[in-house]
């Protein structure tokens, strides 16, 4: 009884084993300087397995995943792409998590990547295991393969059909064939990728049974929490558990060392049989701290130190045309000279960080809500001493991600733990160290000077930018402006000179990738200031920028050459689907505006426009509309999904919450201090996806980028009032 | 101390500090984890569950203050996704990473047996107490409203 898996998978994974060790070897938690090296990391598998398939006698199709589901809704996607291929009936098809293996290729998920690298792969996959299953029906009925059809879980010739379940058997003893020699459908066959599926984790996610990191239940199992400074950085002095340990239910205190290369900071790890009581007994610890030179860190003395950058000899980055003379020497010019600001942000995930680890012997089992199950392996081995091979790695799903779950901090410290416990143990988060030691998006500061002359032509644009960047804290051997500047070095809009410089602000704060990482910045700069140069030549927002992007052409990124380049043609598409279905141009009320903005990331392209209200000093938000072009969109109603979720949390980000630094410490700690968006706040959100057939790129977080410009421009168009530092405050609008 | 009380139709006693608060009873001493962990201080909503049939915030709930009362649980809305409200959820695609969704769901249920009909502003302001990243405000919207027209066909 053998199924197709077992059959198949020696040979493959034998293949994407000598793949992996030519060139995909796994780096644990160091590489990533920036969003775009990690998609860049997971190039494209060449040959991925049909073990991503298992189809059994019953007829039962099981298509696995190799990425982790944090919201984006992959565990649908991905595996529409293989039943597609397969002619699988997708009420035939269950979907599973895909083990930690070489053999599924790089399993870290992010920077919108997993459509984007495996599309193809998938697709090549489904297309194997559907000529396999061709070539055992063309030989039992002694017909040419050309002559059959893989349809509805069956192969066809003419009228006679032969099920998968039928077929498999036979199947399974055929050669797997070369993945790049197979055919692959005509999109105009397609009958899954296209249509709206519902998704596959959503009845689980709605009565409870839905497992997450922090519902890990392991027999016999205890939790865990970690005391740590309140100071970013700050280590243990001398700690008193004596009061801890004498509270019911305490099974035992250490203090776990400082781990820098995931930057975790230790402290003092209080170990109980249930979580409350670990809480409570870490509120009994007396611990002296030493603070660290972070202690004097606030986010006044930042501001501070960006001015002081910003105000002194920076590094030039790109230097085209002569942006000092065509400020000077053209006064008939319009200048436009401001300062952009943006704060810390938290990624707030509804789940905090957790980790479950066993260890027994020489070997040890993690479950984790990690958006890289493979690196947590390579975590739990390097802090264990046990072989990788010996560490079982469970991928549960993630109560959210956004980026932060990217990081190895927490399975670092539960593996410590679990060292010292000889039984599983549940390091949990609480809220505040979740939102108190968080990896922030950056705190920047951007100094604008541009002009336009008098037909709407921008003649300079020199754009100073100082930050805390990402590369610093990962790929200190990187240039600091490597991950930051995103857009800015692949500008779409046409400028007669340009100039832009970086140089980074010192700060200790932990900073990483935040959702859409430095899109989310450089889309609010770029398209704030788009709109200011729009208003200072007396050209409509939307014209302006339809007139300045020029003619359709290919851009490439000045620093990336080797990345896809931008396509104008369809950076002016989604702008031109968004202003039709916003209403752009239309009469509106008294106090009421609309704001355009768009921007390109990861591949894709998004426009939003937003309507508001602003009465009695309140913004309220009415609309968003919003229009995108990923290529070919697999799951439609997926995409408009990620595309609201996008929207809300930059609105969120726009309009409620930042991390402000006092005394060296988050200063937001838990949800009362830290807002989001509520319901009552939630606009009506409508997304408008372009058709096409180019490749398709990710979408779980290009909606971001454009949407507080889109609202800061809509503000501007109400009340003639510019925002330019985030979040939206009353003050500098009402 | 023992404390019983009544957990989704069935009495349960507990041997717990009568502090602890109701979360983390369901949680870790009753491994029932459809109730999450998001805030510990009733400003995130995700722990909702019915007390009495009102919603509260088992985060926050002590277990002593729980004796003797009639609790519901995300698992206890019923045992095959048939509440009008799981199919207004499965239907509108509500649900993204859905660690905040068994909170809102509960919030969903208590405002329509309170109020049948409840216009958009009425589900905004009982629904917007529940925190959700994912953004799926506009979808939860409409799956309440969805819910309550299917119950008013009903009737």
């Amino acid at each position: 009884m053998s199924t197709m898996t077992n059959a198949i998978s020696r040979r493959a994974a034998l293949k994407t084993t000598l793949q992996a060790a030519a060139g995909a070897a796994l780096v644990v938690g160091f590489d990533a300087t920036t969003s775009r090296a990690q998609a860049a990391a997971e190039k494209p598998l060449v040959n991925p397995l049909t073990s991503w398939i298992k189809i059994d006698q019953s007829g039962k199709i099981t298509l696995r995943y190799s990425k982790s589901e944090m919201g984006q809704g992959i565990t649908t996607s991905l595996p529409m792409i293989l039943a597609e291929e397969l002619g699988a009936d997708w009420k035939d098809v269950q979907v599973e998590h895909a083990p930690v293996e070489k053999a599924f290729g790089p399993q870290g998920t992010g920077g919108s990547g997993s459509i984007t690298t495996l599309y193809t792969p998938l697709r090549q996959a489904g297309a194997a295991a559907r000529s396999m299953l061709v070539s055992a029906a063309a030989q039992r009925w002694n017909v040419s393969p050309a002559d059959c059809k893989a349809r509805n879980s069956a192969i066809w010739h003419g009228s006679d059909k032969l099920t998968f379940a039928e077929l498999v058997e036979a199947a399974a003893k055929l050669p797997v064939p070369d993945f790049a020699t197979v055919t692959l459908k005509d999109p105009s066959e397609f009958e899954l990728i296209g249509k709206s599926i519902p998704r596959t984790d959503i009845p689980a996610k709605t009565n409870g049974t839905a497992i997450f990191g922090l519902d890990v239940r392991v027999p016999n199992m205890v939790y865990a929490v970690v005391a740590r400074c309140p100071v970013f950085g700050g280590k243990v002095k001398s700690f008193d558990a004596s009061q801890a340990k004498a509270m019911k239910g305490v099974l035992e205190v250490f203090e776990i060392e400082p781990t820098p290369d995931v930057h975790a900071i230790g402290g003092v790890a209080v170990v109980a049989e249930t979580t409350y009581i670990a809480m409570q007994a870490r509120s009994k610890l007396k611990i002296e701290w030493d603070e660290g030179p972070a202690a004097s860190e606030s986010s006044e003395t930042l501001r501070k130190e960006f001015r002081r950058v910003v105000d002194s000899p920076m590094k030039v980055i790109i230097n085209d045309g002569d942006v000092a003379a065509a400020l000077t020497h053209a006064p008939g010019d319009k200048k436009v000279a401001c300062d952009y600001e943006l704060p810390f942000q938290a990624h707030a995930t509804m789940e905090p960080m957790n980790c479950t680890v066993h260890i027994q012997n020489d070997q040890a089992e993690v479950w984790a809500p990690h958006q890289a199950p493979d690196m947590v392996q390579m975590i739990v081995a390097k802090v264990s001493g046990i072989a990788p091979d010996k560490v079982q790695a469970h991928a549960t799903f993630m109560g959210g991600g956004f980026g932060r779950r990217y990081q190895g901090d927490f399975p670092t410290e539960a593996t410590q733990i679990a060292k010292r416990v000889n039984r599983p143990v549940q390091l949990v988060w609480s809220r505040e160290d979740d939102m108190m030691h968080d990896f922030y998006r950056p705190a920047s500061y951007h100094r604008m000077n541009g002009a336009v002359d008098a037909q709407g032509n921008i003649t300079a644009w020199h754009h100073k930018y100082t930050s805390t960047p990402i590369s610093e804290w990962f790929s200190p051997n990187a240039a600091p402006e490597s991950s930051e500047l995103g857009l800015c070095s692949q500008l779409p809009y046409l400028t007669k000179s340009y100039k832009l410089e970086y140089t980074p602000a010192k700060s200790h704060v932990p900073r990483a990738w935040w959702r859409s990482v430095e899109a989310s910045v450089v889309g609010f700069v770029l398209e704030s200031y788009m709109d200011e140069l729009a208003h200072a030549a007396g050209m409509d927002p939307y014209e302006f920028r339809m007139r300045v992007l020029g003619e359709d052409r290919l851009v490439k990124d000045a620093l990336d050459k080797q990345d896809r380049p931008l396509d104008t043609a369809r950076f002016k598409g989604v702008l031109q689907l968004c202003a039709e279905k916003g209403n752009w141009g239309k009469p509106m009320g008294a106090g009421q505006g609309r704001g355009i903005a768009c921007h390109y990331a990861f591949h894709s392209y998004v426009a939003n426009l937003a309507e508001v209200t602003v009465k009695s000093g309140i913004v309220k938000v009415d609309r968003i509309v919003s229009a995108v072009d990923i290529g070919v969109p697999v799951n439609p109603d997926g995409i408009r999904a990620q595309v609201e979720s996008a929207i809300v949390y930059g609105l969120t980000a726009a309009l409620k919450s930042e991390i402000t630094v006092q005394n060296g410490r988050a200063v937001e700690s838990n949800f009362n201090k830290f807002a989001t968006l509520s319901m009552k706040e939630t606009p009506i959100i409508e997304v408008h996806i372009v058709p096409s057939t180019k490749a398709p790129t990710g979408i779980g977080e290009p909606g971001l980028p454009p949407t507080a410009p889109a609202l800061t421009n809509a503000i501007f168009a109400a009340t003639g009032k510019r925002i330019r530092k985030l979040p939206i405050r009353r003050e500098d609008f009402a | 101390m023992a404390i019983s009380f009544e957990l989704n139709g069935q009495r349960q006693t507990v041997d717990v500090d009568p502090k602890t608060p109701l979360l983390w009873v369901l949680r870790d001493t009753l491994n029932l984890t459809g109730t999450k962990y998001g805030c510990g201080i009733a400003a995130c909503g995700a722990c909702t569950v019915h007390i009495e049939g009102e919603p509260s915030r088992a985060c926050v709930y002590p277990i002593s203050s729980v004796a003797g009362k009639k609790v519901t649980t995300i698992e206890g809305l019923s045992t095959d996704l048939s509440h009008t409200i799981q199919k207004a959820w499965i239907a509108e695609q509500v649900p993204q990473c859905g660690y905040c969704q068994s909170g809102q769901i509960m919030a969903a249920v208590a405002l329509l047996k309170k109020n049948a009909s409840p216009s958009p502003h009425d589900v905004d302001d009982a629904m917007s107490g529940n925190i959700c990243r994912c953004g799926t405000q506009q979808r939860m919207r409409n799956a309440v409203l969805k819910a309550a027209a299917e119950i008013g066909g009903k009737q």
